[in-house]
């Protein structure tokens, strides 16, 4: 048999590189801030979880490691996880490689909702479900309006996600026009513009559980997706329900969107640019490309949130970094979309 | 019986598209459906591979009615292999057979070694191995073609519906892709297809249906069907059908070329 023609490195290979990087960037995470962890003290606070060591380190350091930059690390792969395991769903299920979580209006529909609940005065817990029922809400009418354009399937989605989204948008700015300027619209302004730094561990714990659901359909539906992108009545001969499978995509990609932009305000790009990375990297099959793009995605929020937090002496907003580097990047996509491998 | 269709009719919306259509075809048998555009071919195909709903009669494949088959009953029966085309990815040419084996795999799974084993095997058969990890769509349009009927014989299902495969391909991966139809019916296969070549057709085919206005006009041999008449009729053009080669490859001239 003669060997495949393949410039890239085996899918096994491929993966644990990814995952050998990211525990990595997990453990400098740790080492990194204003108050500083020593190597030595960060593997002897670790250690002492699993086994008796005798503290050598100050008790700061354990509070700062596992009060303060745990949850911070945890979320921070969480939502990049999601997100770009969001992105590449929903570019299979709408067969369109340019889709994302913020071109369908799912992050727009999201904010909408959180601005809403803080408007409202709502606890954090309404503000997360509020955020997730108006971004099912969003994307569902994108659906339906893009199902009604004429002309192209594919043009007529980006553009009523454009419409839809910027709908969304001036309701969220209504919400801001009507706010209190000294507590709610602060607390929607630094929602918008995306940040980790109040993140603390119940937000973990309560983004854990719609997460885990939503990536846990993506990883088992993965190879699903793959029928998918072919365009209904060639998934349905071929033995797939795409009405179906698309519906449960779609949900599940929604909730883990609804998830990280709850726990983490608005983070643009991610979706869009971390999948087309992990394309590049180990192909368009789904099965592969799903983990990709989860682990890519946790990789690359995480060493943008460590940016965010030590470049400056004050914390840069995380959103602004990510378009940053993801404007850039799909600039050069769609220059070079013609090249595909 | 592979294929039984009994007095099937579908309109959409006041436009009737078929019209009392019945057929049958048997394991073995290559069927090429011919007709101009619009007659409603693809249209009964999609009625028989239970995309569209709404007909009124009933399609049978091997005994058993499409509207009691699931998506995935209907898979292993009934392959659709379509013109060759550009999907949104780029696959590679395995991973674009593999997804042939989705109907024999759980919904929470991916295909395991076995159906990679036998992706390999129906690669090797078509001679398309070498193509094995190049991307769909870097290769050409009859690779691609090949790739899809790789495709459908992966998916186990012994019927297959073909919509024009040899419509985008240059004449020598026309006659590739036919040569290959004709292989697959020898060995036990149902093939019906919809072809614009009345030529092709003759050549190829076990037998010729012609359809007109929704309705079937014409069935049996190509060489009973296939008449200077029926030909002018159906196209709405002046032509006369000659056979050459001991009746085994025919060519449709317009009536002027002919002197006498």
């Amino acid at each position: 048999m003669r060997k495949h023609r393949d410039h890239r490195l085996p899918y096994a290979a491929t993966v644990s590189v990814m995952g050998a990087l990211l525990i990595a960037v997990v453990l400098v995470s740790f080492l990194l801030g204003r108050y500083p962890v020593q190597p030595g003290e960060l593997a002897g606070i670790l250690a002492s979880r699993v086994f008796p060591v005798e503290p050598f380190w100050q008790e700061t350091a354990e509070l700062v490691v596992f009060n303060i930059r745990l949850p911070r690390v945890l979320i921070a792969c969480m939502v990049g996880c999601c997100l770009s395991a969001a992105g590449a769903s929903y570019q299979g299920a709408f067969q369109n490689p340019m889709a994302a979580p913020d071109i369908l209006g799912a992050s727009s529909g999201a904010a909408f909702g959180a601005a809403l609940a803080i408007l409202l005065g709502l606890p954090s817990f309404a503000i997360t479900l509020l955020a997730f029922v108006s971004s099912l809400v969003c994307v569902g009418v994108v659906i339906f309006v893009s199902n009604h354009a004429r002309g192209k399937k594919v043009l007529g989605l980006v553009l009523s996600g454009i419409m839809i989204s910027s709908l969304f948008s001036s309701g969220t700015s209504f919400i801001k026009l009507v706010a209190d300027p000294n507590n709610q619209l602060p607390a929607i302004t630094y929602w918008l513009m995306g940040s980790l730094s109040g993140v603390k561990q119940g937000d973990v714990l309560f983004a854990f559980v719609p997460m885990f659901i939503g990536c846990l359909a993506l990883v088992l539906l993965r190879w699903r997706v793959n029928v998918l992108t072919l365009g209904d009545d060639e998934a349905r001969t071929m033995g797939v329900n795409a009405g179906r499978v698309r519906f449960i995509v779609i949900l599940a990609s929604t909730l883990i969107t609804a998830a990280s932009v709850s726990v983490s305000g608005m983070i643009g790009w991610v979706g869009l640019v971390i999948p087309h990375l992990a394309r590049r990297l180990v192909g368009n099959n789904y099965r592969h490309l799903m983990p990709a793009s989860m682990l890519l995605g946790a990789i690359f929020l995480l060493i943008v949130d460590n940016i965010c937090r030590n470049l400056l002496m004050t914390e840069i907003p995380l959103g602004i970094l990510t378009s940053l580097v993801g404007a850039p990047f799909f600039i050069y996509l769609i220059t070079r979309e013609h090249e595909r491998y | 019986m592979s294929i039984q269709i009994d007095h099937l009719s579908f309109s959409y919306g006041d436009h009737q598209v078929l019209k009392d259509v019945s057929l049958t075809a048997n394991k073995g048998e290559l069927l090429s459906l011919l007709g101009p555009n619009g007659v409603g071919k693809s249209t009964l195909f999609k009625c028989v591979l239970g995309l569209l709903q709404g007909y009124s009669g009933e399609a049978y494949l091997e005994g058993e009615s499409t509207r009691q088959l699931g998506a995935k009953e209907l898979a292993k029966r009934i392959a659709y292999i379509p013109q060759s085309h550009y999907p949104s990815f780029n696959f590679s040419v395995f991973d674009m057979v593999l997804m042939g084996t989705t109907a024999q795999v759980g919904a929470f799974s991916s295909p395991s070694k076995h159906h990679m084993d036998a992706v390999d095997a129906v690669l090797d058969k078509l001679g398309l191995l070498s193509l094995r990890g190049r991307g769909y769509m870097q290769i050409s349009g009859g690779e691609r073609q090949l790739v899809l009927i790789a495709r459908a014989l992966v998916q186990k299902a012994k019927i297959l519906i073909m919509d024009e495969p040899t419509s985008n391909l240059d004449y020598g991966n026309q006659l590739k892709v036919m040569e290959e139809m004709k292989k697959l019916a020898a060995d036990g296969y149902c093939i019906l297809e919809s072809t614009h070549h009345p030529e092709q057709a003759f050549l190829y085919a076990d037998r010729l249906l012609c359809m007109k206005d929704g309705s079937i006009i014409a069935d049996g041999s190509p060489k009973e069907v296939l008449s200077s008449d029926l030909v002018s009729r159906l196209y709405g053009v002046d032509v006369t059908v000659r056979s050459f080669e001991e009746d085994r490859v025919c060519v449709c001239v317009p009536r002027w070329v002919v002197s006498n």
